[in-house]
């Protein structure tokens, strides 16, 4: 009896201490990953944003991003609306906070009226795309729990594939495949598993560039969706970084003097 | 207004070539009641076309010139109105914001009416629910702080509502006589009126108080004789009015309070509206969001329509590439029964084009109820617009 027990943990020691280590070694990834991109202080971008239907009918979406690093928080960004025209000058401003729920405000220009939107809609689709809200937030590391899987070449690369897990709630994921690169710590794919644990999508980040002799920030994100067909395009034009961007820019009083 | 709808169109003409940012849209709208009218004669249904262009110059990196203007064309029914809605300087400096000329600002958080927003005169030709607003004169100063804003207003000249002809629909069927409006100030619509507001966010909630002082934007409708016919004069006192606002986001519900009182020569009247709106986020995966709205509101001014009223509401946003919405809610007077159910729809065609659906019906209007002169006014409404 003894014996037998004593086996029985023999067996498991090394699996748990494997399970531990590929933890350890996912977080280290995750934290390494977000080393690497601090300190850029600020930067503004244009984003393109192409929807595809399942018949290969494209629309076209004109957003301008503007984004602030927090030393002790969240990064705080705006999502400026361009296109299409009945949206124009509707501006989006998100104050993110790791775990703690974000805080999130519209402009409605035809209204002049800044509301604050719930963020708890983690899931659902940003502007009709296949990118949920909670695939565009700022990626702070303790949003999620690691688990790393393996090291394997990934295009010109090798990869790191960790899973992940996140740790906040309303996500419509049970977990993500990320491979993310040795060079650069620059992500290159995930997949994405729907909360039955069934694969929903797949991004594909490419074109890096990097900027300030050391960050990198792609060209083209592309998210295919596996269950409805669909997809949808970024590309990201015109990077600049330290703007100039301050906290008064990130205001919700800000929202209303736009340009 | 012919005069200054041309004259706001030659204006537009001759600086939209140096306008470095034009956009808009036009707009055809179609409207049918679909029951008889009392007084019967009115129109049973109705076309009309609109426009609302608006220009934007950057003039520096602290300053710059805004110009929006509103028009629309409809059969001769009273409709046909122009308004710069917009023609406002903005400066910047640091912490403080200074924008002058002709505006609109928008106050408050709940959803079936707008109690504490006050500065603008409704446009009451364009809806009744006070979301489209004539341009106010103002000068308008903000302060930053590092978690809010305090506003200073000053007021100059003030816009009358205007009330669409007898023929027409959704208007008192007693004609109102604007050109005989009284004022309670001695320099009528003269009076310069003045308001103050702090605003701030603090984590999950965001607040509100101001107190406005000036003359009250909706008129109190008197009736009168002239010439041995019924008419409506519109009466607009002066009043103080303070102001309330608070919202705060709890998981998800979103609680919202909206409170007044306003003093005026005949009274002091607290009026408040609150309520909340759960959203079911992402329903089953689908990508739909579904809101319940449930608001309440009180008024104790005797001319409130919404004394002792219910709101219920339902949101649907179904996040497609169309932005595809519909908003459908009933209005209950808990104390004399009457109710009216609303819709709202809107769905975008291409990438410049949007459709949009209003209908209202007025059930069961009880005798001596203010809405009583709308009991046969439900409406049915589509608009195309495009959009540049």
């Amino acid at each position: 009896m003894f014996s037998r027990l004593l086996m029985t943990l023999a067996l498991l020691i090394p699996v748990v201490a494997q399970a531990g280590e590929a933890e350890d070694r996912g977080l280290e990834i995750a934290r390494a990953a977000d080393a690497y991109d601090q300190g850029f202080g600020d930067f503004q971008a244009d984003m393109v944003m192409t929807l595809k239907d399942r018949r290969g009918r494209k629309t076209t979406r004109y957003i301008r991003i503007r984004t602030l690093e927090m030393p002790d928080d969240g990064d705080r960004s705006l999502s400026i609306f361009d296109e299409p025209a009945d949206v124009k000058g509707t501006a989006m401003l998100t104050w993110s906070h790791g775990l703690k729920p974000d805080d999130q405000w519209l402009y409605l220009p035809a209204l002049k009226r800044v509301k604050r939107i719930n963020s708890r809609n983690k899931s659902g689709p940003f502007m009709g795309s296949e990118f949920a809200f909670e695939d565009l937030g700022s990626q702070e590391v303790e949003k999620y729990h690691y688990r790393f899987l393996r090291e394997e070449p990934c295009d010109d690369s090798q990869c790191f594939v960790v899973e992940r897990t996140p740790a906040y709630t309303y996500s419509g994921y049970t977990r993500q495949v990320v491979w993310i690169d040795k060079n650069g710590y620059r992500l290159r794919k995930v997949d994405y598993y729907d909360r039955k644990n069934a694969p929903l999508k797949t991004l594909t980040v490419s074109g890096y560039r990097q900027y300030l002799e050391h960050y990198w920030r792609p060209d083209r994100m592309e998210m295919v969706n596996h269950q409805n067909g669909k997809s949808t395009l970024l590309e990201w034009k015109n990077y600049r970084f330290r703007t100039g961007l301050s906290e008064r820019d990130f205001r919700k009083q800000a929202l209303k003097r736009l340009r | 207004m012919r005069g200054l709808l041309l004259s706001s169109a030659l204006l537009a003409a001759s600086v939209s070539a140096f306008a470095e940012g034009l956009s808009g849209n036009m707009a055809v709208e179609g409207r049918a009641f679909t029951q008889g009218s009392v007084p019967p004669g009115r129109v049973d249904n109705e076309w009309s076309l609109s426009a609302q262009p608006r220009w934007q110059w950057v003039l520096g990196r602290d300053d710059e010139l805004t110009l929006e203007l509103f028009a629309r064309i409809d059969e001769g029914l009273g409709r046909q109105h122009g308004d710069i809605r917009e023609l406002r300087w903005l400066h910047v400096d640091g912490d403080n914001e200074w924008r002058i000329g002709i505006d609109s600002v928008f106050w408050g958080v709940t959803e079936s009416r707008h109690l504490v927003d006050v500065i603008n005169s409704v446009d009451r030709l364009e809806g009744l629910d006070g979301e489209d607003k004539l341009g106010q004169p103002m000068i308008h100063y903000s302060r930053l702080t590092e978690d809010g804003v305090l506003e200073v207003f000053l007021l100059p000249g003030f816009r009358a509502a205007h009330y669409a002809d007898t023929d027409a629909r959704l208007t008192p069927s007693i004609p109102v006589r604007e050109s005989l409006a009284r004022y309670e100030s001695s320099q009528e619509d003269r009076h310069v009126d003045g308001a103050l507001r702090y605003s701030a966010s603090m984590g999950d909630h965001d607040f509100g108080v101001s107190v406005f002082r000036g003359t009250q934007r909706e008129p109190l409708l008197q009736a009168s004789m002239l010439n041995g016919q019924p008419v409506l004069i519109p009466f607009y006192p002066l009043m103080t009015q303070w102001g309330l606002e608070w919202q705060a986001i709890l998981g998800e519900w979103t609680w919202k309070i909206e409170a007044i009182r306003r003093i005026r020569d005949d009274g002091r009247f607290t009026a408040a509206t609150s309520g909340f709106e759960y959203t079911f986020y992402d329903l089953g995966a689908s990508g739909i969001d579904v809101g319940w709205l449930l608001e309440y509101s009180s008024d104790q001014r005797p001319e409130a329509v919404f004394d002792d009223d219910w709101f219920t509401g339902v949101r649907l946003a179904f996040n497609d590439a169309q932005s595809s919405e519909i908003l459908a809610g009933l209005l209950y007077d808990a104390r004399r029964g009457s109710q009216s159910l609303r819709v709202e729809a809107s769905r975008r065609l291409g990438d410049s084009w949007k459709l949009s659906l209003e209908a209202q019906s007025f059930n069961h209007v009880a005798a001596g109820d203010p809405l009583k002169t709308l009991a046969r006014d439900d409406y049915i409404q589509l608009e195309l617009a495009w959009y540049f």
